[in-house]
């Protein structure tokens, strides 16, 4: 029973492979990148547009929502008085609890609209970066958070009594002792991002391509998932759970990232 | 000349944008009672960002607020949906929820505390054992919902036949909670010293003796906390729902009916029915109200039980 | 006022251009409504080493963190009274700027996460000090200055923290001298240390006489005695820190004017 969890991990990796056996004997993994376009129903299954909406939406969303992230953790740290701090807090933590589905509403309804007027569709890859930012900054926000908590006091006063400022003790000082937490709130919310389905499938438009621009609609793999899942049968059933394994994966390497990071203390 | 020292014409311009910066920050409890110029531009920029992310962050919650108020009423929580949802109420949904987060707490509860349990008696964290645990927890904490759903799917419809159904649902939730639980018992039984454990052992107390008198009593607020979290996090799910409950927006008649979920209920109205956005957004509201009482009583709890914590040490 | 970091100072400052001493006046502190200790008048003598001697508790490090402001950090604190750098009141001063002229080393070593090198350059970069050889200079001297140069000088980018309790603490008083500052303020630098680390800091201590107008404070009263010109003894008295008698090392020890000091001085209490 102490096992349970790494029983319910194997099952879930051997259930996954068990679906997908079928089609990767029958057809091979090179087809799911060779293959013209993804039209499952006639047999054909290029998965790469929705690897590359996976893609360049996470990388969207991490890319902006780290700095802002870390900053806001140094802001409640470091700038804000107390009272403002706390307030921001737990402002955060109550966004970190917002169920993704009210994100992705929030965006269909709100934020879709705006970016039509600018250029049309509106639902596109730009809307499904800034809903992902917006949902993966609390994690990086939280966990910047306690890192930053975990920096000696010692540091601060050495900085203190050597008439450095503020700015400077967090560039130099604060941000260096932590960087391995921060860097571990990264690999978190990337996670996060990768994995989110809700919130891009209502925000991104759906269409299976790979994007020109910020404006162009994305499928993701998980909004693919989502789509199709309902009506899917044979070797398109099977290759959904092709695309479930491929985000296993990733996100396996990331767990093992951050805890090799956590491991070795990070040295910069 | 030093380059650190101002020369005369800069410390005149140093004098007057430290008056000014000092009028900005007077009100705040200052570390370092004044800015240098290389402080001015970070603090800025700092405020800012914090501003920019409150405000998107109030935008989306007051928005949900504001649309949502209107159309809540005794009436939309007690009637069934028609109209795929564009009229007429939640009660349905309300109650599958429930039962979906209910199969999901009392399976994953029981399982979850006896796990925790047993690792911290059988299994230290340095351990080959303990290690494999806490890499398979990490990796559970990180599965995309939607591949929960995948596995669900497959599992517990396809191989055991519960088919779409409550039952399910839950299950597949307990598998995502479990690792919540886990991790806040464990973190519930690090607030007993090591120390306290073998004292207790030296006074020749039996292992079951000081589970129940120490370990346990003193892990209750952990687990509550994770409790609180699991629910909060069961609650908001959707993906892992679509295909393991289903989507029927009937009331529920025992636990292998279908049953849709408030997150289901918000997405289909918004995605599939036009005109369902009014009803969307009640819906939503509701939700969000479920998840800001759970929210607010965990960190409630978890605040006195970090008091008591060092109150214990 | 302050001290620019360039060679000619440097020589200067070797050839007789004494450092600022630092003067109390009915300094007192409390904590909230709790008095630290209070009515302290001192002088530090310039390029003297004046040593802070009495039992714990006695607001011994209180008194030392009023000096350089770092006490400001505390928010329940309130400082009352009057401290001059030189004849210049503190509160006048920039913060940032007494803080580069009133050095600082604390009882337990706190070098930054960073490497060694690292450590003495970033201060000096955040002070204005920008150009590569100045600081390649500085820190070579400084290194030099603490003994600790040829011990690290091929391994200038290993992490801080790989050295010992003795040789980090010898770095925090480099990465305080590279600033130039006018006065050191120690926290018990030696009491971390073991015997032979600690003879070593000692001695540094002593070589910086002269140069650097010194404040020590120390539990160990043969130190005192072995490094120090000027002492001053502070006791708990009507719940609060106060200042019983200071003079130079021999007057204090020999012919000590207050019943307590004679008492405390041989063992006798405390």
């Amino acid at each position: 029973m102490a096992l349970l969890a790494a029983a319910i991990v194997l099952l879930i990796i051997l259930f996954l492979v068990w679906e997908t056996l079928p089609i990767l004997q029958s057809i091979g993994l090179a087809r799911f990148f060779n293959d013209s376009s993804w039209h499952p129903t006639s047999e054909e299954f290029n998965l790469l547009p929705m690897l590359w909406g996976t893609l360049l939406v996470t990388v969207g969303a991490v890319l902006i929502a780290t700095p802002l992230g870390i900053a806001s953790a140094i802001f409640c740290h470091y700038y804000a008085p107390r009272a403002i701090a706390n307030l921001y807090r737990r402002l955060v933590e109550l966004l970190a609890g917002i169920p993704s589905v009210v994100y992705g509403f929030w965006g269909l309804v709100v934020l879709v609209p705006i970016i039509g007027r600018i250029r049309p569709p509106g639902a596109s890859l730009l809307a499904g970066i800034l809903i992902l930012t917006l949902m993966i900054l609390p994690t990086i926000t939280l966990v910047a958070d306690a890192s930053l908590t975990s920096v000696p006091p010692e540091y601060l006063r050495g900085c203190a009594a050597m008439g450095l400022g503020r700015w400077a003790t967090v560039h130099g000082v604060v941000l260096p002792a932590a960087s391995s937490g921060l860097l571990t709130g990264v690999i978190l919310g990337t996670g996060r991002a990768i994995g989110e389905t809700m919130a891009v499938l209502m925000v991104c438009g759906n269409v299976v391509q790979t994007p020109k621009n910020v404006f162009e609609p994305v499928r993701t793999l998980t909004a693919n998932i989502a789509l199709e899942m309902a009506y899917a049968t044979g070797h398109h059933r099977a290759a959904l759970f092709v695309s479930g394994l491929v985000l296993m994966v990733i996100v396996f390497v990331l767990v093992i990232a951050a805890e090799l990071l956590n491991r070795g203390r990070i040295y910069v | 000349m030093s380059k650190n020292s101002p020369t005369p014409g800069q410390e005149d311009e140093l004098q007057l944008t430290s008056t000014l910066k000092r009028a900005v920050t007077r009100s705040l409890p200052l570390w370092i009672s004044s800015l240098q110029p290389a402080e001015l531009l970070p603090t800025v920029i700092l405020w800012a960002v914090a501003t920019v992310v409150t405000g998107a962050l109030l935008w989306l919650l007051s928005d949900v607020f504001w649309h949502g108020t209107g159309q809540i009423s005794w009436e939309f929580l007690t009637t069934s949906p028609s109209n795929a949802g564009r009229d007429g109420g939640i009660a349905p949904i309300v109650v599958s929820t429930s039962l979906i987060v209910g199969v999901c707490m009392a399976v994953s509860v029981p399982l979850g505390l006896g796990t925790a349990v047993l690792l911290a008696e059988f299994a230290s964290n340095s351990s080959g054992l303990g290690q494999l645990v806490r890499l398979s927890l990490d990796v559970l904490a990180g599965v995309p919902s939607i591949v929960f759903g995948l596995f669900g799917n497959a599992f517990f419809c396809k191989t055991l036949g519960l088919g779409f159904s409550i039952l399910s649902g839950g299950l597949t939730l307990a598998c995502m909670v479990l690792p919540i639980l886990i991790r806040s018992t464990q973190e519930g039984f690090r607030a007993v010293p090591e120390d306290y454990r073998r004292c207790a052992a030296a006074l020749g107390i039996s292992r079951t003796a000081i589970l129940w008198e120490l370990l346990l009593p003193a892990a209750m607020p952990g687990v509550t906390v994770g409790l609180l979290l699991g629910l909060g996090r069961a609650l908001s799910e959707t993906a892992a729902l679509i295909f393991t409950s289903g989507y029927v927006d009937r009331m529920p008649e025992s636990l292998f009916d279908s049953g849709r979920a408030l997150s289901i209920h918000i997405y289909d109205l918004a995605m599939n029915v036009s005109g369902g956005e009014p009803h969307a957004y009640a819906t939503a509201l509701v939700l969000v109200g479920f998840l800001v009482l759970i929210n607010g009583t965990t960190s409630w709890l978890a605040e006195r039980f970090r008091q008591s914590k060092i109150f214990v040490l | 006022m302050t001290k620019p970091i360039t060679r000619e100072q440097d020589l200067a400052s070797l050839t007789g251009n004494n450092p600022l001493s630092m003067k109390a006046e009915r300094l007192s502190l409390f904590y909230g409504n709790k008095s630290a200790f209070k009515d302290v008048s001192l002088e530090i003598k310039s390029g003297g080493i004046t040593a802070l001697i009495g039992p714990s508790g006695c607001g011994k490090t209180s008194f030392l963190t009023c000096l350089n402001r770092l006490a400001e950090l505390t928010p329940s604190c309130k400082v009352s009274g009057r401290i001059l750098l030189g004849n210049r009141d503190v509160q006048a001063l920039n913060v940032i700027s007494l803080r580069r002229q009133v050095g600082m080393l604390f009882q337990k070593p706190n070098p930054f996460p960073l490497s060694i090198f690292r450590n003495i350059e970033f201060p000096l970069r955040e002070h204005g000090v920008r150009s590569r050889e100045e600081i390649d200079r500085i820190v070579e001297d400084v290194l030099r200055n603490v003994g600790l140069w040829d011990e690290v000088k091929n391994r200038l980018k290993a992490p801080a923290l790989s050295l010992s309790g003795g040789q980090q603490q010898r770095l925090c008083l480099a990465r305080a001298l590279a600033l130039k500052p006018e006065v050191l303020l120690m926290d018990e630098p030696c009491s971390a240390l073991d015997p032979i680390s600690s003879a070593v800091v000692e001695d540094l201590i002593t070589s910086l006489h002269g140069k650097y107008t010194v404040l020590v404070v120390t539990h160990n009263l043969a130190q005192a005695r072995r490094i120090a010109d000027e002492v001053a003894l502070f006791w708990v008295a009507d719940e609060t820190g106060q200042l019983i008698e200071s003079g130079p090392v021999a007057q204090v020890f020999e012919s000590p004017q207050h019943a307590v000091t004679a008492a405390y001085i041989n063992g006798r209490r405390g």
